[in-house]
């Protein structure tokens, strides 16, 4: 079990290092639209003086490697660049907003399950009957709707027809107060988990097939248990495992599905700030953005794999 | 699909759940015998059309590109002038879906803008899928450092959310059709990418990959004649699930007003224009257009799904 570990926490590791190098080419991609880096991230009306300092700050004249080296210590120190456009360090404004986007991933995360979990039994047990069908057309149908435009019938419905709902997502500045305005939670934290579901309810019907034919079913039918208790006690326990998998690899799915979220709701979290950043062309956010998300996503399957190894231990020796 | 790296075949990675051998009656066998005889492609083909939900999209998909490149010829509007005087006009006899609030009419606009929303997301799906098939063909059946260095280089990418690295690029390079159509390429080729590559591990230890080798076919030639093109079942699947993930992501690059600039349009910069009037009653300028995309992306999701039952088929008569 701990060789296990070890090896996936090395993997991340690498991964990780990997997704910094990629960020780092990104930066210097900027050189590809003519005016270098420099010119990219100050603007067009920036002096030759004012971009030979940030060329020296930045030690934009070193070599690569060096540069890259440099880049790495600065991450592990915590700074992950300066917004010029926002005069303020992209580190504190990441630590401003993700834990509001997390908020909002976690919330949805939960809703979906909740409901995908007894969905997908639903449909395995009804297999290829016409509810089945109908199940499966819904969900396909809002795994296949635009974010945004599921976001904005809910709203149209919500606040707009019943006026019950407000049309904004919650506003401040940490996650304390978007909870205590919970109301305007609820349309962002619906839109996105209504996407998912579909994800997650195709997995655990396949997931429950596939469990009901084995051996430990027909056993447990055998020593007299109901339906009811081989479904929910023996079947769904095992059926749920392959979903941790599931939740590791959708993060970077749901990260995107946030920034959408975010823009239409007004929600303030990294997928907003990403967005405002992109509009005012601030590389060095954007950047920052996606070393975190990247990092975010890795422990996510990272944890997802560890978790998966404790609930089937099978796992350990075959990978 | 839509935004990322997701697997989409739950039952694929999960794998079918098999039924043993049972001894059929000998006038069974010979039907059985007879229904095999027809040939893998063929009984692929019957699979799919049993798949009703499938059949449907491909009727769907079918009127969506005669809709876009046959409907102007028969239902001509005006869409490259616009005219304010006749602004967000209800539907009615002059203009069946009303018009716009530049004037366009809503019904020509769709056609349109539907014409760019599919180029767009069948090429980048084309020009992914192609890349991430040899690239991971070449990974799968090198193997050794080549393989783990290709590989490692996907999971990296795939560490990134893939909308996060589309802002980027879009804003770094800004947007015209071939750049939009090259940036949403380059975020998508990754799942096809590991799928090829699981499915060459096996493709190269069957006899003919072996037999080609014996007679001295080098590495490319084997690659690009005998494993690619026996890969076509999952390449087929995978490229019609990423038109409908390129279609979703043209969307919301312009409902972010990060897409194609005007005069072009498409599906998702229509819904964007429509979306400051949510509050106005001005219904055709919403759901014309989301409908266009739910039904067009449903419709090769369907696909996707029917096409996979009817690979699975082929697989099992392997």
């Amino acid at each position: 079990m701990l060789g296990y570990i070890i090896r996936r926490v090395l993997q991340a590791v690498l991964i990780t290092i990997g997704v910094t190098l990629v960020v780092f080419v990104l930066f210097h991609v900027l050189d590809l639209q003519g005016g270098g880096v420099a010119r990219a991230i100050l603007g067009n009306r920036a002096t030759a003086v004012q971009i030979a300092q940030f060329n020296h700050d930045n030690g934009l004249n070193l070599s690569w490697p060096q540069q890259y080296v440099n880049y790495l210590g600065n991450l592990i120190h915590g700074d992950f660049g300066y917004s010029y456009k926002l005069n303020q360090s992209v580190g504190s404004l990441l630590a401003q907003d993700l834990p509001k986007t997390l908020l909002l991933m976690s919330l949805s995360y939960g809703l979906a399950i909740i409901v995908a979990v007894p969905l997908g039994i639903y449909q395995a047990v009804r297999r290829n009957k016409i509810d089945d069908y109908v199940f499966t057309g819904i969900t396909f149908i809002f795994y296949s709707m635009p974010v945004f435009w599921l976001g904005i019938i809910l709203i149209v419905i919500f606040a707009g027809t019943f006026h019950v709902l407000p049309p904004e997502g919650p506003q401040g500045t940490n996650v304390g107060d978007l909870f205590s305005q919970f109301t305007a939670l609820i349309l962002p934290v619906l839109t996105l988990s209504l996407i998912t579901i579909a994800l997650f309810s195709r997995y655990m019907r396949s997931s429950v097939l596939e469990n009901m034919v084995q051996d430990y079913v027909r056993t447990a039918r055998a020593k007299g248990a109901s339906n009811t208790r081989v479904l929910f006690l023996h079947v769904m326990r095992n059926a749920m495992i392959p979903i941790l998998t599931l939740i590791g690899l959708s993060v970077g799915y749901i990260f995107s599905g946030a920034l959408v979220t975010e823009a239409l709701f007004n929600y303030p979290g990294i997928g907003l700030l990403t967005w405002t950043s992109a509009i005012t062309k601030d590389y060095p956010v954007i950047l920052g953005v996606i070393v975190v998300t990247g990092l975010a996503t890795v422990l996510g399957s990272l944890m997802a794999d560890i978790l998966y190894a404790v609930a089937d231990p099978r796992v350990r020796y075959t990978r | 699909m839509t935004l990322g790296p997701v697997p989409q075949d739950a039952d694929a990675v999960l794998g079918a759940t098999s039924v043993g051998p049972i001894d059929a009656p000998a006038e069974v066998q010979d039907v059985v015998a007879a229904y095999e005889s027809r040939g893998v492609w063929r009984m692929s083909l019957e699979v799919f059309l049993e798949h009703r939900l499938a059949v449907a999209g491909v009727g769907i998909v079918i009127f969506m590109v005669l809709f876009c490149f046959v409907g102007p010829l028969i239902y001509q509007t005006d869409q490259v002038n616009s005219d304010l005087a006749s602004s967000v006009i209800a539907p009615g006899a002059g203009h069946v879906l009303g018009t716009d609030t530049a004037g366009y009419d809503v019904m020509g606009r769709l056609m349109v803008a539907g014409q760019t929303s599919i180029e767009v997301g069948l090429a980048a799906a084309l020009i992914a899928t192609g890349f991430g098939v040899l690239w991971g063909a070449i990974a799968g059946y090198f193997g050794g450092v080549v393989d783990a260095v290709m590989m490692r280089f996907v999971d990296v990418l795939l560490a990134i959310p893939p909308l996060y690295l589309l802002l980027f690029l879009v804003v770094a390079f800004s947007a015209n059709i071939v750049t939009l159509i090259l940036v949403i390429a380059l975020v998508s080729w990754l799942v096809p990418a590991r799928l090829i590559r699981g499915e060459t591990l096996s493709l190269r230890t069957r006899e003919y990959v072996q037999a080609v080798k014996m007679m001295g076919g080098r590495g490319g030639r084997i690659v690009l004649r005998h494993i690619v093109p026996n890969t076509i079942g999952t390449t087929m699947v995978n490229v019609t699930f990423q038109v409908a993930d390129a279609i979703l992501l043209v969307a919301y690059l312009s409902f972010l007003g990060l897409g194609i600039a005007p005069p072009a349009t498409n599906w998702g910069a229509m819904l964007s224009d429509g979306v400051t009037y949510i509050f106005d009653g001005y219904w055709w300028l919403i759901y014309p257009a989301g409908i266009a995309i739910v039904l067009t992306v449903v419709a090769f999701n369907f696909i996707g799904d029917g096409l996979r039952d009817s690979l699975e088929v082929r697989l099992q008569r392997r």
